[in-house]
């Protein structure tokens, strides 16, 4: 048990904190994800190209990929260095690109397909959105409807038809990784294609959705008659949702973290506003302090489960099941603890902050977001199905649709 | 960075559990359970020292192997798994420690050699009545070197060869190092939630004791000897906590009800999956706990209460929800279930419950904070 840099990771912090200090860009981001503004998306791939070209973005990626071939404890660092300098954010219009889309293209792709993505992804040139969820396919993804069908003309190219929900960023991706039916008589699992899509292509529709934190950074896409070629293709016909798989494991892996502000902001918070008997403050509650400390507990102990995952990755080892437990938990204390700072501000709780960046305006926005949370990524009933199931062996839930073909499977919406 | 045990700690670990299999089987707990006049079980506490466990962070000069506080850690865990009938944790988590760090080194040779033998069992002394209490309102007095006072519960204090008390004397609140081997020593063996471990009532009437640490440093000295004892109670609640949950999923997985096995419900199913959250939680809040007391981290004061906290919460909670998943059977004195149930709040307790931990985390983040 460790927590000190070994001399080698001592001398990779070094080195990153003197690059970081004369290359820091001046401005930050400070808005969601998918809610960024044009500027800050440009200084956002400005930034990514700088880090690709010092060997800073992706790390951990292959040499031959463009990557810097570095050890994980290697980019965990520079993540470090970089939160530290508050540019945390700045990664995060990339997240379904390099932590998601391009991984699965990487791992199922053909090889034209990781020459033409790989190396614009790393730079920030291109950025990509995920095309799986749909209106009637939330939690169960593989009951997608869209449709590619061949083309009658000989072309070997497929004509697709449908909608996608829910697609952070597809209003300013450049390319999306899509999730298609392309044969409705088998199974649904078994009638699913990957493909990759060129978000400008003809035919798509692209209408964000007014959320209910009042923001929109969600859209839903239209696909209407939209031709792709049979080389767009991810993967084998029939084997989507195998290549869809790689895309959720590693979307598991790097959506987890908490949401805004946390125990130490709303300690501080605690310490300015009145106990409720207008004595003493609200730190110095009895019942806030017990919270407090069981939240405490709860956000160090996430915190210190990621170390466990990354002690594993850098011994060569793939992390523990101590992974799958992030979301349940973050995703639900941002919502707590946003109530709880609001109801400690009492009446004036209600009052809108828009100051996303001060404490109160961050409780306000993570009592939204932490609801977005629970939802997106797998919702924490999927997730607790996914932990007893896969890391506890308990049976998988009963299906009803498993071995029906899905033209048969009866729904309603 | 590296955060787990080490793969020669992963050994040990393994070959204690291997150990424990063999000798320490439900049986053995449960000897000591239904029998009142058996405090421990005295063969596997011999077997236990001869292999060097209560000695395994006391240094060679004072007759330990040295294999170190994270080692001490992982058969921790072990000893928590099975519900070991041992003193254990009162002799080697809490007074051994408290000697390691605080003796001087007349008292350091005096004693940590028996522990590591096995021969000395030690015991802490520090409850006077219900509720919370500060050292500076206990009423044990020391006078010119004799103790006198009223302690109880006092876990193991019915077997224990040596204590240590916590009492006043001229200059405040302080430690005292007691033999209990003296005829004003007089002890009665109280009943209690876990009878699978002692207890007792004990009354000092004039015996000599010996300083411990600092005069007047009461406090401070008993603050950090819970601290690093709350660290390895951690460990065993961690133990404890994943055995129930193994209990549990083997009994879902089973037990048929209307037509299929209760694992297959989603009600149980995500009653496990919290059971394995909130045990993963502990987990690794133990393991900074192991860092912090290994490396005399000054991060310790809250590094033990967060262990404390999530470690007490997860094998409660583990503990009650394995009852649970069993049904009726799970009530019954037959199946185990009980046996951790009963452990769990002995843990759980044995150091202070939960409120005064929690306050002891607020206290030490508000120590971080520029208010």
């Amino acid at each position: 048990m460790d927590f000190k840099d070994s001399p080698e990771e001592a001398e990779y912090r070094a080195r990153v904190r003197s690059w970081l200090k004369t290359n820091t860009p001046t401005s930050r981001i400070n808005r969601t994800i998918g809610d960024e503004d044009s500027q800050s998306i440009a200084a956002a791939k400005a930034w990514q190209a700088k880090k690709a070209d010092a060997g800073y973005a992706c790390t951990t990626w292959p040499k031959e990929w463009g990557g810097a071939g570095g050890t994980p404890t290697e980019s965990i660092i520079f993540e470090e260095e970089e939160e530290r300098l508050g540019l945390g954010n700045m990664a995060t219009v990339f997240t379904m690109g390099l932590g998601m889309c391009v991984p699965t293209i990487m791992a199922a792709g053909n090889e034209a397909d990781k020459k033409r993505f790989v190396v614009p992804a790393m730079r920030g040139e291109e950025i990509w959105c995920q095309l799986f969820s749909e209106p009637s396919a939330g939690s169960d993804v593989a009951a997608s409807r869209t449709r590619a069908v061949e083309a009658d003309d000989g072309s070997g190219d497929w004509i697709i038809n449908g909608q996608k929900v829910w697609t952070s960023c597809a209003h300013y991706s450049d390319l999306g990784l899509l999730l298609v039916r392309t044969d409705p008589g088998v199974p649904k699992h078994k009638g699913l294609t990957m493909f990759w899509i060129d978000m400008k292509s003809s035919g798509i529709d692209v209408r964000p959705i007014h959320q209910a934190a009042g923001s929109s950074d969600f859209n839903e896409v239209f696909f209407t008659d939209v031709r792709v070629k049979d080389s767009q293709r991810v993967g084998e016909i029939g084997r989507g949702w195998n290549v869809a798989l790689v895309t959720l494991m590693n979307e598991r892996l790097s959506v987890g973290g908490g949401f805004g502000p946390n125990w130490p902001e709303l300690m501080e918070l605690a310490s300015r506003l009145p106990g409720v008997e207008g004595k003493g403050s609200v730190l110095q509650d009895g019942g806030f302090r017990e919270k407090l400390a069981n939240w405490y507990v709860a956000a160090e102990g996430l915190k210190l489960t990621r170390l466990r995952s990354q002690t594993a990755l850098s011994r060569g080892q793939t992390p523990g099941s101590e992974a799958s437990i992030g979301k349940v938990v973050s995703a639900r204390q941002t919502q707590v603890l946003a109530t709880e700072a609001l109801d400690r501000l009492d009446q004036y709780g209600i009052v809108a902050n828009d100051d996303a960046t001060s404490i109160i305006g961050g409780f306000q926005q993570g009592f939204f977001w932490g609801a977005a949370m629970r939802i997106a990524g797998g919702t924490d009933e999927i997730l607790k199905n996914i932990i007893a199931e896969r890391v506890l062996g308990l049976p998988p839930e009963i299906r009803l649709d498993r071995d029906v073909a899905f033209k048969d499977i009866s729904r309603k919406i | 960075m590296n955060f787990d045990y080490s793969d020669d700690q992963k050994f040990l670990k393994k070959e204690a559990r291997k150990f424990l299999e063999a000798r320490c089987p439900i049986t053995s707990t449960r000897s000591v359970l239904d029998n009142d006049s058996k405090a421990f079980d005295h063969k596997l506490w011999r077997e236990v020292a001869e292999m060097g466990w209560t000695g395994a962070a006391i240094p060679e000069k004072w007759g330990g192997t040295g294999l170190g506080h994270v080692e001490l850690c992982a058969l921790a865990e072990e000893l928590g798994r099975v519900i070991a009938p041992i003193p254990f944790a009162s002799t080697v988590y809490v007074f051994a420690e408290a000697i390691l760090a605080f003796g001087s080194d007349a008292q350091r040779e005096a004693l940590l050699p028996g522990i590591a033998s096995g021969d000395v069992i030690g015991c802490l002394a520090t409850s006077e009545r219900e509720g919370v209490i500060l050292p500076e309102e206990m009423s044990a007095r020391v006078v010119t070197g004799k103790l006198s006072g009223v302690k109880i519960p006092v876990t193991d204090g019915d077997i224990a060869t040596y204590a240590i008390v916590a009492a006043q004397d001229e200059a405040g609140p302080g430690l005292f190092v007691v033999d209990m081997i003296d005829e004003g020593v007089v002890r009665e063996t109280i009943k209690t939630l876990d009878p699978t471990r002692s207890a007792a009532r004990v009354e000092f009437k004039d015996v000599p004791c010996e300083r411990l640490g600092a005069a007047g440093e009461g406090a401070a000295l008993l603050s950090n000897i819970f601290d690093r004892a709350a660290v390895l109670f951690a460990f065993e609640q961690v133990g404890g906590a994943d055995r129930c949950l193994e209990d549990a999923t083997s009994y879902a997985m089973e037990r048929y009800a209307f037509g299929r096995v209760i694992g297959s419900y989603q009600a149980i199913k995500h009653k496990l999956a919290d059971i394995y959250v909130q045990n993963e939680l502990a987990r690794s809040s133990a393991y900074y706990g192991a860092w912090a007391l290994s490396t005399d981290a000054v991060e310790l004061p809250e590094a033990a209460s967060a262990a404390r906290i999530a470690g007490t919460h997860a094998y409660d909670f583990a503990a009650k929800e394995n009852l649970h998943t069993h049904g009726g059977m799970g009530f019954t004195w037959e199946v185990d279930c009980h046996l951790h149930l009963r452990r769990a709040r002995q843990l759980g307790l044995a150091l202070g419950g939960l409120p005064h931990w929690r306050e002891r985390l607020v206290r030490s983040l508000e120590r971080y904070s520029t208010l």
